[in-house]
């Protein structure tokens, strides 16, 4: 489903990514854990296409299409979706609207006509069901007001709603307490099919307790440096990351 | 239904992205235009031609010469280029000799420059529950609904026909809210006003549908000088929409409009305005320069509102204000304007607090975009007996680029006590953050920027009627294309 081929970025003059190889396959699940400015943000933003980071190097391939010459929309529409690790505030757009125009924008991609009102309300109200958002959700506008777990919460409704094939998740558990993480992974495993792929991006063992990883990954200064099995992530929670630097040489 | 919005809003995107300004047509259809110029021969010419009684004459011939001693106004945060009034006609009428008693005696040129604005005159129209008094140029082609309107004694006709068929009415009212001395562009208006429209709403009469003018500018090198006057006698009700669309043109066209409105006691009027007329191209060549002076009174316990979606003019220079004179008598303003590319608006509003007990309310949106500039000019004043007088005041700034400029000029003068007047103001920008989540989830940074921008002037635009919010949600749109990314 994915390939990334020493991918390679930059922001401004620094490079961020310093050739990163990956490869996901339907139905997986990937954790990438790592330290503090190693790149895993950075990585998440790269393959959605955020145009604040300039890719210097490498390929991607996305079912079978070239990722990285598609612009951010359409990744979207090719089924990519990244939940953000903060979510912006759209002050004025209310969630009805702004999910409405989404989930429109993706049908007209794929040559469907749009939804109507009635359907797509109820979707959503399945939908939202997900993640345990009450229904004044639709009047609100998008993330304004929202506290951290809810910001989170309705970025997994997002998910629900656009079922990609591949989600991102970056450092979702982060800001979360123990029972929004709970129901955001909840939500996460809820939708996941042997037909979609998930990558987890987080600095802590916690959310693996709840979403099982097939496979971990540790970038580190812009690349990855070791891959394993869920137990990698047990073992970095035990030994920390300086293990692994040591294990470079550091 | 939802399969008709869609296509709308592709159309929409087509349209602009193949044309430069959807509606910078020309129609071919002989005009009569009298000499450029002006002096008090051809404000006679002016008057003869429409057949106008001796009074109406005079009234423009003291407009004229009070016109003439007065300099052109300054003050606004605006860029004016010099304006010859005397290389302008002003008086384009179609041809038409009489007005047409039905649709087939209606120019199909003229059919076919609505049909392409897109303005159903015909059932569409009927079906809206609308009645329209069509504009091309300066004289009325044609007006719908008029019997039906006139069951219930409301009279809404143009402006001629009304001097003609209610005189007295028209004399009684006709500069009694702007004077012809109040300002330059008024006295001007005044002195060469070719058409309007004319609304009359007796006692305790609701209009049962919204009254609606379309205007056009139409013969090239003519300047647009319309007249509105609408009364709304106790206890009665009115809801009036004014929208505009302009071909485009090289040469600046002007346009120093006139609109007056009465609510007098417990009645109440609501004045919506969808302005579209052309801004210019990208490099800021052409595009209409708009001065207008709209103003109302309200009598006891009557209420004005006013909202208006501006997009379009190169120069608009325009405060619908509200004369709060009776007791317990209220007025609003809610407006959107939006400046792209070299787009100039000072734009506002006046609220006159005169009597006890009055309540007003402002909420002003800019939305400034390209080299831009966006003024917001507004006064509050109370008037030393206006006990109670309560005002709220909530302006707010929308940048989408780093040339464009904002500016908040909020005047308050308060000569009482017991007054209460709120100011906010906020400005804000469209960041590349939030295009971008809208792009993760699919949506074009274009279609970003509309649902963004819709949501900030939400507000207002639901202040407009339903069908009117549609159009402007879409001239929202289509004058910010292009502006972020």
């Amino acid at each position: 489903m994915l390939q990334v081929k020493e991918l390679r970025a930059n922001i401004g003059d620094k490079e961020i990514l310093k050739g990163v190889n990956l490869t996901v396959k339907p139905g997986e699940v990937h954790a990438i854990m790592g330290p503090n400015g190693s790149g895993k943000s950075t990585l998440s933003s790269v393959l959605a296409g955020n145009p604040v980071f300039t890719v210097t190097g490498g390929e991607v391939t996305f079912c079978g299409k070239d990722l990285l010459s598609l612009t951010p929309e359409d990744r979207s529409h090719e089924g990519l979706f990244l939940s953000f690790q903060y979510p912006v505030e759209i002050p004025g757009v209310s969630m009805v609207n702004f999910m409405r125009a989404a989930v429109n924008e993706q049908r007209k991609y794929r040559g469907e006509e749009p939804l109507s009102a009635t359907d797509f309300l109820r979707i959503m109200r399945e939908k939202r069901e997900i993640v345990e958002l009450d229904n004044k959700l639709a009047s609100r506008s998008v993330n304004e007001g929202f506290s951290g777990g809810e910001k989170k919460r309705n970025e997994i409704f997002q998910m629900a709603m656009l079922q990609p094939k591949l989600s991102i998740l970056d450092e979702t558990d982060s800001g979360l307490d123990i029972d929004a993480l709970r129901v955001v992974a909840g939500g996460v495993n809820k939708l996941k099919t042997d037909k979609n792929a998930t990558i987890v991006i987080t600095h802590y063992q916690r959310l693996l307790d709840y979403i099982a990883p097939d496979f971990v990954h540790v970038l580190y200064k812009g690349r990855i440096v070791k891959s394993g099995g869920p137990e990698l992530a047990l073992e970095l929670e035990e030994k920390g990351y300086d293990w692994i630097k040591k294990e470079l040489g550091e | 239904m939802e399969k008709d919005k869609n296509r709308e809003k592709n159309d929409i995107l087509d349209d602009v992205t193949t044309s430069e300004y959807k509606h910078g047509f020309v129609t071919e259809i002989e005009t009569d235009i009298i000499p450029e110029g002006l002096d008090e021969d051809i404000i006679r010419l002016i008057s003869q031609k429409k057949g106008e009684p001796e009074w109406l004459l005079d009234f423009r011939l003291r407009a004229f010469a009070y016109w003439k001693t007065m300099p052109m106004p300054q003050w606004a945060h605006l860029n004016i280029p010099e304006i010859d009034f005397q290389a302008i006609s002003y008086y384009a009428a179609p041809k038409t000799k009489d007005a047409p008693k039905s649709l087939d005696e209606v120019d199909p040129e003229i059919i076919k420059t609505f049909d392409k604005l897109g303005i159903p005159l015909e059932e569409r129209m009927h079906l809206a529950g609308v009645a329209v008094d069509a504009v091309m140029d300066s004289v009325s082609v044609r007006t719908t609904y008029r019997e039906k309107l006139a069951e219930l004694g409301v009279i809404f006709c143009s402006f001629n026909e009304a001097v003609k068929e209610y005189p007295d009415l028209v004399k009684k009212y006709l500069g009694s809210v702007v004077g012809y001395r109040d300002n330059f562009y008024a006295a001007l208006n005044s002195a060469v006003f070719s058409d309007g429209s004319f609304v009359y709403i007796p006692k305790g009469v609701r209009c049962p549908m919204e009254l609606s003018t379309y205007f056009r500018i139409n013969a090239g090198g003519t300047g647009q000088f319309e007249r509105t006057l609408i009364v709304a006698d106790d206890e009665s009700y009115v809801s009036y929409l004014e929208g505009c669309t302009a071909p485009m043109r090289d040469e600046n066209q002007l346009h120093a409009a006139i609109v007056e409105i009465v609510v007098n006691d417990r009645a109440e009027v609501k004045y919506s305005t969808v302005q579209n007329w052309y801004p210019g191209d990208k490099e800021g060549k052409g595009g209409v320069y708009n001065f207008v002076t709209k103003r109302g009174i309200c009598r006891e316990s009557a209420k004005l509102s006013w909202t208006q979606v501006e997009t379009g003019s190169a120069i608009t220079w325009k405060y619908p204000s509200c004369i709060l004179a009776g007791d317990n008598s209220i007025g609003e303003f809610y407006s959107v304007a939006v400046t792209n590319n070299y787009q100039q608006a000072d734009t506002g509003t006046k609220m006159i607090h005169m009597g006890k007990n009055t309540r007003s309310t402002i909420v002003s949106k800019g939305i400034s975009a390209g080299k831009s500039q966006n003024s917001y000019r507004g006064l509050v004043r109370v008037a030393p007996n206006a006990d109670g007088a309560r005002n709220y005041t909530q302006c707010d700034s929308l940048l989408l680029s780093a040339e464009c400029g904002a500016h908040t000029f909020p005047y308050v003068d308060v000569k009482n006590k017991s007054a209460v007047v709120e100011h906010e103001a906020t400005t804000s920008k469209i960041n590349e953050e939030q295009i971008f989540y809208c792009n993760q989830r699919g949506i074009p940074t274009e279609e970003a920027v509309a649902l963004i921008v819709n949501g900030y002037a939400k507000e207002v635009m639901n202040k407009l009627p339903m069908e009117f919010a549609v159009e402007a949600q879409k001239l929202l749109q289509v004058s910010l294309e292009g502006s972020v990314g």
